[in-house]
């Protein structure tokens, strides 16, 4: 089925569609009237906005004032939305190195059990969950009593059982990022497992058994075998990753609302909106994230143009 | 041995994966890891049934952690709020056994979240199938008429996947607004389910004309082109020949879209304006997090719970495509 389709892709990229006939103008009228619908939807409210957020980030608070690059200026100078920058960082880079590594071990593991359907699907469901309902499934896990009321939250339940003082998960500034990115995590480990584990089961097996049968231990075969077989499929798994956390907003909004050194740059773009009404802050710092985002752009147009090519 | 495993057939995979990675049943039985060849000795054997049981009991308890937080808010949802705040739910188990469903009641009628639910429903069908149809018209061009600018115009939209929806939120709140202010308010789009409608339609398409044109450009280009010269019309074509062949994408299309509708708490926030009669479950459950802070867990769990059964059902009901479309749309902005 797949070489099939394969195959017939190749064939169109190479044959343009309907050669045998001239495309006249009425082609390109009908063209257009198919295509027109989508194409306006997406200059109005993709194309358009972009190039006017650049616009105002470029003026003031209320998009009346030109003021060069002061709102860059703000964002890159001022305490708290450096921290908020720093923050975004620390999700950027914990965020996709532990989902990539636990979806890879986890597809490892269940590779080799009978219960390997089961346990993927209980691993995906919090795909189904949104991050509103993550995060009042993770606010009942981390909820906080003083010493002494009852625990009703699981961590810190089981911290006091084994006699330690319960911990703040969501205020205390030294663990509360971490918290929120292990929401992160248990939502879209499943994600990184079911790829990586498609790609896993795509090694040919004879290539690891011919590596058994010359002596190489296991965990060589892991590394110097499956790891450079699946590394594209890895690649492909951190990006998407590296995009979603750069414009985390929802688990930060409702657990935390950006309180106690946890806000990042969607849930800052939000206060500055709403909050402060500085238009131009709030427009600087999705310019942050679009410059951010531009590289992967940049990265998966060549990669698609050369998949439409082989 | 398995041969079905929903999770395992990636047919809308991003491009980028192996192929083999799709012809999976075959591979399954490929990769067959564990069969021993006869020469063990039972010591060995042993060896070997021990570190696969050991294995299986690692996966089971990776399992157990996975499951163990919804599994929390769900049982709490169905215990007395005096109950909640004195022991933590797992000891819902030990007797005297108390549930009710009083939060749920509670929460449906006296919070909102009864209206909460059809306001998600008003504004996720319409923004799943406008969007879906729209794309489908626009695929259709790109795969199979031939205009100056195709492929460029096709690549800016693939191009437009990744922006980050706060790139556009300004400019759209101006324009409409400004369209409000141009027909005295007859078209109302801020704080309107047209306005987040249309938002949701636009915000969809990249993602939804990657994937159809996709799809559409692995069928048999041979059945569209006998079709033409047969004089077939494109809408004949469209309707007859491309669309029932498109079931399956179509299906991961409409699910992935309305998951993530469904689940959007930014762009009803921007667009709906916080009003709580239009509010959708996920706005609402919010500010119920915001008003209550985490004092009334019976509201917060069984709100929360609410908000989660529909894609739940639809995960357990139509997994194979949930999980196409989720893997497929995953880089959607």
């Amino acid at each position: 089925m797949a070489t099939i389709a394969k195959h017939t892709d190749q064939q169109d990229n190479a044959r343009p569609t309907f050669k045998t006939r001239r495309a006249s103008s009425r082609d390109w009228q009908t063209a257009w009237l198919w295509a027109g619908p989508a194409v306006v939807f997406v200059a109005v409210f993709l194309v358009y906005p972009v190039f006017n957020t650049i616009w105002l980030s470029l003026l003031d608070s209320t998009s009346t004032t030109f003021v060069g690059l002061k709102n860059y200026q703000i964002i890159f100078t001022n305490p708290s939305l450096l921290e908020v920058l720093r923050n975004n960082l620390l999700w950027l880079v914990l965020g996709t190195v532990v989902t990539v590594f636990l979806g890879l071990v986890i597809a490892v593991l269940v590779d080799r059990v009978r219960i390997e359907s089961l346990a993927k699907a209980t691993i995906f469901i919090p795909m189904a969950i949104s991050f509103v309902g993550a995060g009042v499934i993770w606010s009942l896990v981390y909820q906080y009593a003083p010493v002494g009321q009852p625990q009703i939250g699981l961590l810190d339940a089981i911290l006091t059982r084994f006699g330690l003082p319960p911990q703040a998960w969501l205020v205390n500034a030294s663990v509360d990022n971490f918290a929120l990115i292990i929401v992160y995590v248990w939502i879209w480990t499943g994600f990184c497992m079911v790829i990586i584990s498609a790609a896993l089961k795509s090694i040919p097996s004879e290539i690891i058994e011919a590596a058994r049968i010359d002596g190489a231990s296991e965990i060589s075969i892991f590394f110097r075998i499956t790891i450079p077989m699946i590394n594209s499929t890895l690649v492909v798994v951190a990006t998407t990753m590296v995009i979603n956390l750069l414009k985390i907003f929802d688990i930060i909004y409702v657990m935390t609302g950006g309180n106690y050194h946890t806000n990042v740059i969607a849930v800052a773009y939000y206060q500055q909106l709403f909050s402060f009404n500085n238009f131009g802050v709030a427009s600087a710092l999705a310019v942050v994230l679009l410059l951010a985002i531009i590289p992967i752009m940049y990265f998966n147009i060549r990669r698609f143009r050369a998949e439409a090519r082989q | 041995m398995k041969t079905t495993d929903p999770l395992d057939t990636a047919g809308a995979l991003p491009r980028a994966l192996p192929t083999g990675a799709l012809d999976l049943e075959k591979l399954n039985e490929k990769t067959g890891a564990a069969i021993p060849p006869p020469s063990l000795t039972p010591l060995e054997r042993l060896k070997r049934l021990a570190s696969s049981s050991s294995l299986t009991a690692i996966v089971v308890v990776i399992a157990l952690i996975w499951l163990t937080p919804t599994f929390g808010i769900f049982i709490t949802s169905f215990r007395p709020p005096s109950d909640i705040q004195a022991s933590g739910w797992w000891m819902a188990f030990a007797p005297p056994w108390h549930f009710t469903v009083s939060n749920y009641v509670e929460v449906i009628n006296a919070q909102g979240l009864g209206k909460a639910f059809i306001n998600s429903l008003i504004i996720a069908i319409p923004g799943t199938i406008l969007p879906t149809l729209v794309a489908a018209f626009a695929a259709y061009a790109f795969t199979w008429m031939r205009f100056p600018g195709r492929d460029w115009l096709f690549l800016t939209i693939v191009a437009l996947l990744v922006v980050p929806i706060q790139m556009t939120l300004i400019p759209v709140l101006n324009l409409y607004v400004s369209v409000g202010t141009a027909t005295n308010n007859s078209i109302q789009l801020t704080g309107s389910y047209l306005g987040i409608w249309l938002a949701h339609t636009a915000y969809g398409l990249p993602f939804a004309v990657y994937l159809l044109r996709n799809f559409f450009s692995a069928l048999p280009s041979d059945l569209i082109e006998s079709a033409r010269v047969d004089g077939a019309s494109h809408v004949g074509i469209f309707t007859r020949i491309l669309l029932p062949l498109s079931v399956p994408a179509l299906a991961s299309l409409i699910i992935f879209q309305f998951i993530w509708v469904w689940n959007d708490l930014l762009v009803a926030l921007i667009y709906l304006g916080g009003n709580p009669d239009t509010s959708p479950l996920t706005v609402t459950v919010a500010n119920l997090v915001n008003s209550f802070g985490t004092n009334q867990y019976e509201v917060l769990t069984s709100a929360a719970f609410l908000s989660m059964a529909l894609p739940l059902v639809i995960f357990f009901s139509l997994q194979r495509y949930f999980v196409r479309g989720i893997l497929a749309g995953s880089v959607k902005g």
